[in-house]
């Protein structure tokens, strides 16, 4: 069973439509026992980084998620889901993250050139960093696959935690992952085959780098 | 880099796909739901939802549809068509869509578009406009195109996003059903004032219209059609091929 962290924010249609589309049992919940039955977790999430934070510590999930991460679960951050995932955000304020993967978050326009859309919004390539295996997250991809993003702040500063990239004027995360917890910038959710296919490697995954 | 999206449009009243010729003599195409799959499966970026029913029912049909295509197409739908109040946004999202198009009804209502943008982020809000030009000017027109606001469009655009539209669909009444290509002036000028993505709308006539689109305007991001997807003048899979032949970046 796929457990997805119930903390009030988001519309969740999508992500159980494509889980079930792949034959997943799904469950919204915000219940310890729960969680703690699941095989693997995701971490939904749109909307402003702070106004996020403030109801993961309100429902009781910020421990939640940093405990079943502690225990070895797999744990998969979708969009905002993934930047809560790191140590900080600059999103309106400065706010402090899960700190499950190195580095902050940052508006997107300081890292891309001044001449370019945002939110950075449609179908990138990921690029997969050369010196380092393949994350199990995308298993049976082709270099350059195209995935579907939406967002106006970024990742950045994850290093060797970043297991994908895209290119939009500047190098952006796509991905992240350190040990049991990764997560996608882009919404695997509404990326075709291609997010179906990524969310069946998570799914299949037991958690292991 | 990012791909330019290619993205047709259902126009929906009574629960089936319609498509007017500048708007009017509506025609019956398809079934929205299989039309929905087929172009999924032929490459199409993102799908566009539009309510043209004004009747009860007709809007319970509409969300049915919806929520049948949202629960087995996995790519990024928009809806449009009746939305005027944050309540109408709900109720989109709701049955799976990822964006709402909001047009008549921010006009009515500017404060709608700031507070769908807080409530549900930039991303989620889409602004839509019918424009026209009048007197050397453009106009944003109302009801499809047959009254004349006398507001500014290149304005009432820019507002628009300033009140945190994350997207802007550009529709020329000059161009749309004409199909002699889309309005490259007027689009130019909308992309010269905003920052965030610009869907160019009407006039498609054909593969070299997308073409000429992306290599006029290339910070543009998307190019929008119903009629010529619809009647199968134009198949997706060889626009984009034709496209990526001429350095255009595509999802293929």
């Amino acid at each position: 069973m796929i457990a997805i962290v119930d903390y009030g924010v988001g519309n969740l249609f999508s992500l159980k439509s494509s889980l079930h589309a792949i034959g997943q049992e799904t469950r919204v919940t915000r219940d310890l026992a729960e969680l703690d039955r699941a095989d693997h977790i995701i971490l939904p999430g749109v909307g402003a980084f702070g106004d996020a934070v403030r109801k993961l510590r309100d429902t009781g999930m910020f421990q939640a998620v940093l405990d079943q991460a502690a225990r070895g679960k797999p744990i998969l951050g979708i969009c905002l889901g993934m930047q809560l995932l790191f140590e900080k955000s600059f999103e309106y304020g400065e706010h402090r993250g899960l700190g499950l993967i190195q580095g902050e978050v940052r508006d997107i326009r300081t890292v891309i050139p001044g001449n370019l859309a945002v939110p950075h919004m449609g179908w990138n390539g990921l690029r997969f960093p050369a010196d380092r295996a393949r994350s199990p997250l995308f298993a049976g991809l082709e270099e350059g696959e195209h995935v579907y993003f939406v967002h106006s702040f970024a990742g950045v500063g994850c290093g060797a935690q970043c297991i994908a990239a895209a290119e939009y004027g500047a190098e952006l995360t796509a991905a992240v992952q350190n040990g049991n917890v990764c997560g996608t910038q882009f919404h695997p959710e509404k990326s075709g085959e291609t997010g179906l296919k990524i969310l069946k490697n998570f799914c299949g995954w037991e958690g292991r780098a | 880099m990012v791909a330019k999206r290619i993205i047709p449009c259902l126009d929906i009243k009574d629960g089936r796909v319609v498509k007017g010729v500048n708007f009017l003599n509506l025609q019956d195409v398809s079934n929205p739901v299989k039309l929905a799959d087929y172009y999924s499966r032929s490459g199409a970026d993102e799908l566009v939802f539009y309510d043209i029913t004004a009747s009860f029912e007709g809007r319970k049909l509409f969300t049915d549809i919806l929520t049948a295509v949202a629960s087995t197409i996995f790519i990024p739908l928009t809806v449009g068509g009746g939305i005027n109040s944050l309540e109408d946004f709900e109720r989109v999202l709701a049955c799976g869509a990822d964006k709402v198009s909001v047009n008549s009804g921010a006009i009515q209502n500017p404060d709608l578009i700031d507070q769908a943008a807080r409530r549900y982020g930039d991303q989620c809000v889409v602004l839509s406009v019918d424009a026209k030009r009048v007197d050397g000017t453009y106009h944003v027109f109302l009801n499809g195109g047959r009254a004349d606001t006398s507001m500014d469009a290149l304005a009432w655009i820019k507002e628009g996003v300033d009140r945190g539209a994350g997207e802007v669909v550009v529709n020329s009444i000059d161009t749309d059903g004409v199909k002699g290509g889309f309005d490259l002036e007027m689009l130019r000028e909308v992309q010269a004032r905003v920052r965030v993505p610009v869907i160019a709308s009407g006039g498609a006539g054909g593969v070299q219209d997308f073409v000429d689109l992306f290599r006029e305007i290339p910070e543009l991001s998307a190019g929008l059609a119903a009629s010529i997807f619809h009647f199968g003048e134009v198949a997706i899979p060889d626009l984009k091929q034709v496209l990526r032949e001429k350095g255009v970046c595509v999802r293929l």
